[in-house]
């Protein structure tokens, strides 16, 4: 069943065009990503789908209504995080979450069930009288989550939610989000981590408002024009600067710690043009190899190719 | 102290920061060498920004000692701000401001001398490629280049010693790796970078690393080093085309610590590396039977989850709980 849709969405800001005719749809259950750079639009596209924004053009359905015109009826079965967690910073834990059971609706006996639900999955419950304001980013983070979850809604809308979260966090975090998967709850989410982005189902990478390209991980890396090559190097940022000149703007080269990796375009072999264009380095470099892509080179690729300018 | 031209960037020895009864850093000592890219890793809440602060004489420690380039922490505070640059997560610029005023006002700020001003603020706006945006009003800059502005206004008064307290947080790959080239850059020309980050890749771009959890450094060393000698147990990669189930059901094997999803594949803690074939038998007959196991060397976000994991609870009371 398809759970989310987009037809044209559009949303304008005097002249800026924020998101121009977006086209897309999520299944019941799925794990969707939202991919793209600042600016991108994906924001604006997650204000749009939950009704807080209108659109100025296109249409947005959710559970196959239309969120403009039912906009009460679609607040109940959507939970949306933004990216400051939408918490109240002088409240307490059991405050902020009270509001938004106030706010949504939720009383008597569900309530307090959902509530010790949220707290013991959170992991919340020793900081219920904290203030907000004083929560780590990760508890922040995970109590931003329970105010969004706490009428149980079938849809789950997450703007960045990992930022500025660290590594332990962000696993329990996931963890969270899996649970809710196997709820079939449906989670669409933007991300600025690219590793993140590996384990969406499906993501669209937006820029500048349109979306570039729309799929499945592998489907998306299957496309990537060009072959991904590594080579580790005893002084990585010169060897990016000797690559950059020999395989011209068309070939994003980057540097990941000890090694230079290349989104090597065009004809030859993409190693042997690595090796050629290092081997009269006066630093040491390694044989050159080809990798598998990630959804990172994916990105680096879509955007280099379209500004015209390696990174 | 002088600040001697030989000294390290940074020393400290068992600092220590208590706020009341709560102790945010506690005896914490390293080093770091001068043009070193130093990463400075822990949790939310572990002490970083305490720690920070003290370095660039906002806060004065309760007890220990240090000097940053070169000047003691507890004498020479108003010296130290003059030699270090400062950028935090949330950018220090004023919205209001042009990109110019911007960079003036904080050349004024630094006392960076008249007769320099024209040449470092060209310097910093052809490196943050806003040559053409100057006369722009910051609010209305893409967050990608607002931060690279903030890195030139931190660098206005060619400080020795550079501190980016979480820089990237937010910010997309494209632009996360042209920052970082720009800090290898500066790091290259003698400049001295201790930065903060919760991106392993951005870790590992370091030269040495140290991690702070519940106000302790828990470990200290080159990428490499804490890769190899700091994870507490080994670890196997898991490939599968259903990771997620694998992840639930690899957490149910005696013998397996934790399994975590870890880009495509999943990442298990074990205690004995040698327990690939029997997590690979148990796994087909679980249901996946497309799954492969074979031990790695940890990432760093393993070695990260398995020093902190397993400790304080997160959200520690403190002076820092919105770190």
């Amino acid at each position: 069943m398809e759970t989310i849709r987009a037809v044209d969405l559009s949303r304008r800001f005097g002249e800026t065009v924020a998101v121009d005719r977006l086209n897309l749809s999520v299944e019941e259950g799925e794990l969707f990503g939202l991919v793209g750079s600042d600016g991108a639009g994906k924001t604006t596209t997650m204000r749009l789908l939950s009704g807080v924004l209108d659109p100025t053009g296109g249409e947005a359905f959710v559970l196959g209504r239309p969120v403009r015109s039912e906009a009460a009826a679609i607040h109940r079965e959507i939970g949306y995080m933004s990216q400051r967690f939408g918490l109240y910073a002088d409240l307490t834990v059991q405050e902020n979450i009270d509001f938004y059971a106030d706010l949504y609706g939720v009383s008597g006996k569900a309530r307090t069930e959902r509530v010790a639900e949220l707290l013991a999955f959170s992991g919340l419950a020793p900081f219920r009288d904290r203030p907000a304001g004083n929560l780590s980013g990760g508890m922040k983070q995970k109590l931003g989550l329970s105010c969004a979850l706490i009428h149980t809604p079938r849809v789950l809308l997450l703007d960045e939610p990992t930022n500025g979260v660290d590594p332990v966090s962000r696993r329990d975090f996931w963890r969270i989000l899996y649970r809710l998967l196997r709820e079939k709850v449906t989670i669409f989410v933007s991300t600025a981590y690219l590793d993140e982005a590996e384990r969406f189902r499906r993501l669209a990478f937006l820029h500048e408002g349109r979306l570039l390209a729309m799929g499945t991980p592998d489907a998306l890396k299957a496309a990537l024009p060009g072959v991904v090559v590594e080579a580790l190097s005893d002084a990585p940022r010169q060897a990016a600067v000797r690559l950059r000149g020999a395989l011209g703007e068309s070939s994003p080269v980057g540097i990941l710690a000890d090694r230079v990796r290349a989104l090597v375009r065009g004809p030859g072999d993409a190693a042997d043009r690595v090796n050629a264009a290092l081997s009269g380095a006066t630093f040491p470099c390694g044989e050159a190899r080809v990798v598998e892509p990630t959804l990172e080179d994916v990105f680096v690729g879509m955007l280099s190719a379209r500004d015209g300018t390696a990174p | 102290m002088n600040g001697g031209s030989e000294a390290p960037a940074v020393v400290v020895r068992e600092l220590t920061r208590a706020f009341g009864e709560f102790v945010a850093v506690d005896r914490v000592s390293f080093t770091v060498a001068r043009g070193e890219i130093f990463g400075f890793l822990g949790p939310n809440g572990a002490g970083k920004s305490t720690t920070i602060r003290m370095l660039c004489g906002l806060l004065s420690p309760t007890s220990g000692e240090g000097t940053v380039a070169g000047f003691d922490l507890r004498t020479g505070a108003e010296t130290i701000k003059k030699h270090i640059g400062y950028m935090s997560q949330r950018f220090s610029l004023y919205d209001d401001l042009t990109v110019e005023e911007n960079i003036d006002f904080f050349a004024g700020i630094y006392g960076v001398p008249a007769d320099r001003k024209g040449e470092r603020k060209d310097r910093v706006l052809r490196m943050a490629g806003l040559l053409e945006r100057r006369a722009s009003r910051t609010a209305y800059l893409p967050a990608g280049w607002k931060q690279r502005l903030a890195l030139g206004c931190a660098i206005l008064h060619d400080p020795p010693v550079l501190f980016l307290d979480e820089p990237t947080a937010g910010v997309d790959p494209l632009r996360r790796r042209a920052f970082w080239e720009l800090i290898h850059e500066m790091a290259e020309t003698g400049t001295t970078v201790f930065v903060t980050t919760h991106y392993m890749d951005e870790a590992s771009s370091c030269d040495r690393l140290g991690l702070i959890d519940g106000g302790k450094i828990v470990a200290l060393g080159t990428p490499e080093e804490l890769r190899n000698r700091f994870m507490k147990g080994a670890v196997l990669e898991v490939r599968t085309s259903r990771p997620e189930d694998a992840a639930v059901l690899l957490e149910t094997f005696p013998g397996v610590r934790s399994a975590a999803l870890f880009g495509n594949t999943v990442h298990a803690v074990v205690d004995d590396p040698g327990a690939a074939a029997s997590v690979a038998s148990l796994l087909s007959t679980g249901g996946l039977a497309d799954a492969t196991v074979v031990p790695i060397t940890p990432s760093l976000e393993d070695v990260f989850v398995s020093l902190v994991e397993g400790g304080r609870p997160d959200g520690v009371p403190g002076g820092e709980g919105t770190e």
